[in-house]
């Protein structure tokens, strides 16, 4: 299926309740914007149907846009060799994104992974804290407004 | 007929002995966890009940990095450090969403060159996967072998760009350095020499029985368990699913080559055992020397440096390419905003993918197993962590 496809499926689907807008003529990768409280709920029904078939979430990655944080996940269908991208924004102040970790268990440490370098909080995770950084860091690194701290434990930190 | 019935264990005064579940740490400084990698393990006493792993012991913050670079190539010495076994593919990975941002077309002569070298670091990653394997079941001397043999590959990529590990060859557009004029016959020599080498390596060590009976029932991993936890390369391909980026996403010139897809059929156990992911390494080895003899005939002439852009300012917008690394899909998320500085790259590494399925296929299976599981995933931290 094409981008335009899919996003006339969803369009039918989900009209008017999950924030379901097209950014068809973004220069190289399509992707097709979802709000951050239905992602769950389009993400399934991606799965799940017979035309769709996204099998495979090859990627997810966090997004500083300045103000607002987005996510953006990258599919891929096994059985129908296409593939979509959905991304996501939620304000800075607030950065709440269902969590897709019960559709693809891959999310599970992606989802940790934008968590800990930016800070996203992922409703219905199993297992949110922090995967690359030690547990005790402060502050979300991959943020553009991100200021290195002077001291971690009592070190000086440009030693 | 009797029923039997086992007293549980009691101290010589006659108390019953407490057992419980413990929590030990395997790592980061453990000779088979291949780098600084901890499992907290819960075990009962030989068995294990739960897998933590724990990584970053080696995050380099590649990605913020990268949103301080003033030029796109700058970003590729950094790639090369991240799987520092294969740095050749993952330039090439890099260097594929870079040309596909900016819309490059390079010569052919380059895309036959890269083809060749991603292949022949194919071959070298995996000798070090199957070597240091058959260190953690206990066989060391196929792993001499395979350092023999990936030196000649080393003294290959040595001629042609004076680095023997990481190499800042592939450029966005082009090359640093065409091959030197002996190289083909060289490569030629390698590549008759090296399929005599891999009758040997399965002889000492894929079909050993004791080998066999270490790795044929340990870690079973079921295709569909694969695919939700995206695993890719040799790990979703021993799950018997014929799925290979080369052939079914292509990129660069694969369609151009004729070669199989290697995929486990469970011969000696179940369907993605260890035994199955090591088969997959042994066999690509094979077709990646078809791969390499094809290319080496076909090569054209050409100028390696003709489409290497003065000037690296993408349009805004973002991009998702990916690569079959030897370890699996790697791919590379980038976002540009129009500037020299690239906005976001996010790596997509295989490495830290397959291992997040450990504990699906770790859980109640004896601790020695999960020395056998570990070494089948064929982690790099490097590129774990990034």
């Amino acid at each position: 299926m094409t981008p335009q496809e899919i996003l006339d499926k969803l369009t039918a689907k989900f009209s008017g309740v999950a924030g379901i807008e097209a950014k068809l003529d973004n220069s190289i990768d399509p992707y097709i914007k979802v709000s951050p409280d239905h992602i769950l709920e389009v993400a399934k029904f991606l799965r799940d149907d017979e035309e769709t078939q996204f099998d495979y979430l090859s990627c997810l990655s966090g997004l500083d846009l300045k103000g607002k944080l987005g996510v953006v996940y990258n599919l891929f269908s096994m059985a129908k060799k296409h593939k979509i991208a959905l991304r996501v924004e939620a304000p800075t102040e607030n950065p709440t994104v269902q969590s897709v970790e019960s559709i693809w268990k891959t999310a599970n440490w992606h989802e940790r992974e934008a968590f800990d370098l930016f800070g996203i909080n992922f409703t219905g995770h199993s297992d949110l804290r922090r995967i690359l950084l030690p547990y005790d860091w402060e502050g979300y690194p991959l943020r553009k407004d991100y200021q290195v701290p002077e001291y971690y434990n009592g070190m000086k930190v440009p030693y | 007929m009797a029923e039997t019935i086992i007293a549980p264990p009691k101290t010589s005064s006659g108390r019953s002995l407490r057992t419980e579940e413990m929590i030990i740490n395997m790592g980061p400084q453990h000779p088979s966890t291949h780098g600084v990698l901890r499992l907290e393990l819960v075990v009962d006493g030989e068995i294990v009940v739960d897998v933590t792993p724990h990584i970053g012991y080696l995050h380099r913050c590649f990605e913020k990095h990268c949103e301080h670079m003033t030029n796109y190539q700058q970003v590729i010495p950094y790639v090369d450090r991240m799987d520092y076994v294969c740095s050749m593919n993952n330039e090439f990975a890099f260097v594929v969403a870079a040309e596909r941002l900016l819309k490059i077309q390079v010569p052919e002569r380059v895309e036959y060159i890269r083809v060749i070298m991603a292949e022949l670091q194919r071959i070298a990653s995996h000798l070090i996967a199957v070597g240091t394997y058959g260190i953690d079941i206990g066989a060391f001397t196929p792993f001499l072998y395979c350092f023999r043999d990936r030196e000649r590959i080393l003294d290959l990529f040595e001629m042609t760009c004076g680095a023997r590990l990481l190499y800042n060859y592939m450029w966005i557009g082009g090359l640093s350095h065409d091959i030197p004029a002996d190289f083909i016959p060289r490569a030629k020599e390698f590549c008759k020499y090296f399929k005599a080498q891999i009758r040997d390596f399965n002889n000492l060590l894929t079909y050993n029985e004791i080998f066999v009976k270490r790795t044929a029932n340990a870690g079973v991993l079921p295709p569909e368990v694969a695919l939700n936890y995206a695993c890719s390369g040799p790990m979703l391909r021993g799950s018997g699913v014929n799925w290979d980026l080369r052939r079914d996403d292509p990129y660069s010139i694969y369609n151009k080559f004729e070669w199989d897809v290697a995929v486990g059929k469970g011969e000696m156990g179940p369907v993605g055992s260890c035994w199955d992911r090591h088969i997959v390494r042994m066999k690509e080895m094979e077709q990646s020397l078809r791969i390499i003899e094809q290319a080496l005939d076909q090569i054209p002439e050409g100028d390696v440096q003709s489409a290497i852009p003065k000037r690296i300012r993408p349009n805004p917008g973002d991009v998702y390419a990916r690569t079959e690394s030897p370890r699996g899909e790697l791919g590379f998320y980038i976002v540009s905003d129009g500037t020299a500085t690239p906005y976001r790259i996010k790596a997509r590494s295989p490495g830290f993918v397959n291992l997040s399925v450990i504990n699906e296929i770790a859980r109640g299976a004896m601790i020695a197993d999960l020395v056998a599981i570990i070494g089948s995933i064929d982690i790099v931290l490097g590129e774990v962590d990034r």
